[in-house]
């Protein structure tokens, strides 16, 4: 099924992308998503201790299962003000 | 603009809207509140011994709104005639710019101060936000909290310094 990732500041400029669409498989949850992208871009993979998630605009944990179709964010620490 | 009490904005926030959504967000007559206390957050022209030549924000808006509606909830929580109007705006400021704007009123003034410092400190730690500063020799994205909303001990510390 495909989902839609959505990337901001530093994982983004590492994507070169603001968004992406990617194959996950049936039910994968939102740490398979996000190690589908580690495995895509490497460089990734040491955020992984401080990021958040969000599923379709709501904070989601990462044993959170997927639907076809959802929105996955993934939240550098933030630092809005 | 927005003209909603909580949102995300291009252009630099207008306090005196706040103040007209902030003391007519819910069909009261006027007269309810006694005491409006505004935040601006400005871009310092130095940070960390760097001299910073501008900010680039980003948010994730529609989470943003949401989370800002948390802190709008957790401060009716907190006190109860206290209530916020927030802008928060994206894009590339310079020093002096205006990033964050709060309006928070109250019948009496110390809810409405700390209904204020209260915002200001869960938007630095919850909300979908972040900043780019480009400075003199660099840049660097700024990483502040983890974002949680259910990380209870992070929305304590916001409380105790809303009320020391």
């Amino acid at each position: 099924m495909q989902v839609t990732i959505r990337l901001f500041a530093g994982l983004r400029d590492i994507a070169g992308a603001a968004d992406l669409v990617r194959e996950v498989p049936a039910g994968a949850t939102v740490e398979q998503a996000w190690q589908g992208l580690a495995g895509e871009f490497p460089a990734m993979a040491p955020h992984r201790a401080s990021l958040s998630a969000a599923v379709n605009a709501e904070y989601a944990r990462f044993t959170r299962a997927l639907a076809a179709g959802d929105e996955v964010v993934f939240l550098p620490p933030v630092s809005g003000g | 603009m927005p003209q909603t009490p909580l949102g995300i904005t291009l252009d630099e926030p207008d306090v005196r809207a706040l103040i007209r959504l902030v003391t007519a967000s819910d069909g009261q007559p006027p007269g309810r509140d006694g005491a409006i206390v505004t935040f601006l957050g400005t871009v310092r022209g130095e940070n960390l011994g760097r001299r910073v030549v501008e900010l680039e924000y980003q948010a994730y808006e529609p989470l943003a709104v949401r989370a800002f509606g948390v802190i709008a909830a957790e401060i009716a929580d907190a006190w109860p005639e206290a209530r916020v109007a927030l802008h928060h705006r994206i894009g590339t400021l310079r020093p002096g710019d205006v990033s964050v704007a709060i309006a928070a009123a109250s019948p009496h003034r110390a809810e409405a101060f700390k209904a204020c410092r209260y915002a200001i400190e869960r938007i630095k730690q919850i909300a979908p936000i972040w900043k780019r500063e480009v400075f003199d020799g660099g840049e660097a994205w700024i990483e502040g909290s983890t974002a949680d909303p259910s990380d209870s001990a992070a929305r304590q510390a916001a409380y105790e310094r809303a009320c020391r």
